[in-house]
């Protein structure tokens, strides 16, 4: 049951063939079996999750109507704030704090009876492409447990991956949501920016940052969008529109005449051999589906990466100022006679890992009076190029398409020292994050040459996100009835379980 | 240009409120030249006719009714505090005078 899709568990709920306490459990007991290899998870909500749990199924006895995925047990990524659990962001600074509020996703998956089984490990404040700047250890890949799983959102990618959870949230600010995806062979949607609120998102680059859906199969990933997204007023930066019609999309895949553009600047030197195949592959089955491949050429996002870490820094350098050790979180050499800046400063280099005080100095830097306008002004200029890219090229295309990532996952600690080749995983997903539209990670096969998942990514106007999985509906459909059989079941089952 | 000393980290971190050792202000300073020479790319495109985007959308104020909501009590407020009195954030020594 573990190794159904969202779907299929609602399907056995409605029948009354197992209940949402039993689903739950073997949930439990799967992450109690192989999450001591994987890690994918900080805290474990065991009694919340089981009390939720009971209470849908009283709910469904009563003859109550349900939401789709009511009683479906879900992974949430450790930088949104559920009331009473530990959100620790994968930073020290906020070890044990236990947040006095919900989010509005945590709000929205509790109206839905979606069952919260814990939080899980990411990269310090979303920092990361590989989920090792956690404060509290890294993530495995459950493909190749010496491998990264992605980052910064590894450890709800990796939960999927390890059947640990069905469904799991994210949270994208260059790549965070699908990068991961992509490396372990899972689904995952950084939606329109504003499409999903970011009230009780702890903030990392407020222009950036997206929550969204991450699950084992399209039409999962569009009912736990669906769930999630919707205008909030307590977010000034939420869309006042309806959400994207997503599901009935994901049930369509139908892209008959459908333009789908390939952005050429997004292939070629750099990427893996075998993530070109897959990518050709893939393009191959959506123009035999229907749809028409055509180029199109987008020249500024060579500049994106450049831009994105002028931004993200600048942003975060202002975000993170209010770990001041005064109001909550932890606070270090607050002996009689210390002054209160004497007391941020220690407890900001003992709280904040490597990677954060790097972002932290660096946008402090770029906003600094006299390197102003050559770095963040020069890097805002940069989005507007990007975003000119983008327009240009939906006046071609409905959709546009890449690799997700240039490579699959690298081995743990490769690239740790090494800041530069760290940040170019981003180069495919970061120009979605700079316009703020749409942009989807869909597993596309595994690469001849290591045999890892490979990424294909979809990218849609803002607020037309229901054309990404219209897309991915049609791949995925195509590459199932190529390969026989979910991806997942190609990965090698961790620690002798099956 | 694209480079920093490690005086300028020093300076640098005193803004952030970071204490750095002497180890992690020399690191971060060799770092930062290759970071600043990938980043500086910027400047080849960032023309004087070109406008800034400071964000996604076209950001608008946003008002709502001026009514009393629901909101934390003093006690949820300060549950995270690592030092509360009286209902208020206990702090350390703010002005500089004698304690």
């Amino acid at each position: 049951m573990i190794r159904s899709s969202a779907v299929e568990m609602a399907s056995a709920l409605a029948k009354g063939e197992i209940t949402s306490v039993a689903l739950t459990q073997l949930h439990f007991d799967r992450i109690a079996s192989v999450d001591t290899d994987v890690h994918a998870f900080l805290h474990l909500d065991t009694d919340g999750a089981l009390a939720q749990a009971a209470a849908v199924d009283a709910k469904r006895a009563k003859g109550e109507k349900l939401s789709p995925l009511a009683g479906i047990p879900l992974a949430l990524k450790d930088v949104l704030v559920q009331k009473g659990i530990p959100t620790t962001c994968g930073s020290k600074i906020l070890e044990g704090w236990r947040p006095p509020y919900d989010s509005t996703v945590v709000t929205n998956l509790k109206n839905n009876d979606i069952i919260i089984l814990g939080k899980t490990n990411m990269d310090e404040f979303a920092m990361g492409s590989s989920t090792e700047n956690s404060a509290y250890g890294p993530t495995h890949n459950p493909w190749d447990l010496s491998r990264i799983p992605g980052g910064s959102g590894g450890g709800s990618a990796a939960a999927l991956a390890a059947f640990e959870a069905p469904l799991a949230i994210g949270t994208d600010t260059g790549g965070s949501i699908r990068q991961p995806a992509a490396v372990t062979g899972t689904v995952g949607v950084k939606p329109t920016y504003g499409g999903v609120s970011r009230y009780g998102l702890v903030a990392f680059s407020s222009s950036l940052d997206q929550a969204g859906p991450c699950a084992r199969t399209v039409l999962d990933t569009a009912l736990l969008h669906e769930a999630i997204a919707g205008h909030d007023p307590r977010d000034s930066t939420s869309i006042n529109a309806p959400v994207p019609n997503v599901v009935a999309a994901a049930k369509s895949g139908d892209v008959k005449g459908m333009k789908i553009g390939v952005v050429k600047e997004l292939n070629g030197d750099g990427y893996q051999p075998g993530v070109r195949a897959r990518f050709d592959e893939s393009l191959e089955l959506l123009a035999k589906a229907g749809a028409e491949i055509v180029e199109v050429s987008c020249p500024n996002f060579e500049y994106a990466l450049a831009a994105y870490y002028l931004i993200a820094p600048s942003e975060c350098s202002s975000n993170l100022a209010r770990f001041d050790a005064m109001r909550y979180g932890l606070r270090v050499g607050d002996v009689d006679g210390a002054s209160a800046e004497e007391v941020m400063n220690l407890t900001r280099e003992v709280g904040f890992g490597r990677e954060v005080k790097r972002r932290i100095i660096l946008g402090t830097y770029a906003l600094s009076s006299g390197y102003y306008d050559a770095y963040y002004g020069s890097a805002q200029k940069v989005r507007t190029l990007i975003t000119q890219d983008f327009t240009s090229a939906f006046t071609k295309a409905d959709v546009l398409v890449s690799p997700t990532c240039p490579t699959t996952a690298f081995k743990i600690g490769e690239k740790s020292n090494d800041p530069l080749a760290m940040y170019l995983n981003d180069i495919a997903t970061i120009p979605v994050n700079m316009a703020g539209i749409g942009g989807m990670s869909l597993p596309s096969g595994v690469a001849d040459e290591d045999g890892l998942p490979v990424g294909f990514q979809i990218m849609s106007p803002v607020m037309k996100d229901e054309r990404m999985y219209l897309v991915g509906a049609a791949l995925e459909a195509a590459l199932l009835s190529k390969w026989g059989g979910p991806i997942l079941s190609k990965a090698p089952s961790l620690g002798g379980l099956a | 240009m694209s480079s920093l000393s490690r005086d300028e980290v020093a300076n640098l971190a005193r803004l952030a409120r970071i204490e750095m050792s002497e180890e992690e202000l020399v690191n971060l300073a060799s770092e930062f030249t290759v970071i600043l020479e990938a980043v500086a790319r910027v400047q080849e495109v960032a023309s004087a006719d070109v406008a800034p985007t400071s964000h996604p959308l076209p950001l608008r104020n946003v008002f709502r009714p001026d009514v009393t909501k629901p909101s934390l009590t003093p006690e949820e407020a300060l549950s995270g505090a690592p030092a509360s009195e009286e209902q208020r954030f206990r702090v350390p020594q703010i002005l500089g005078e004698e304690a």
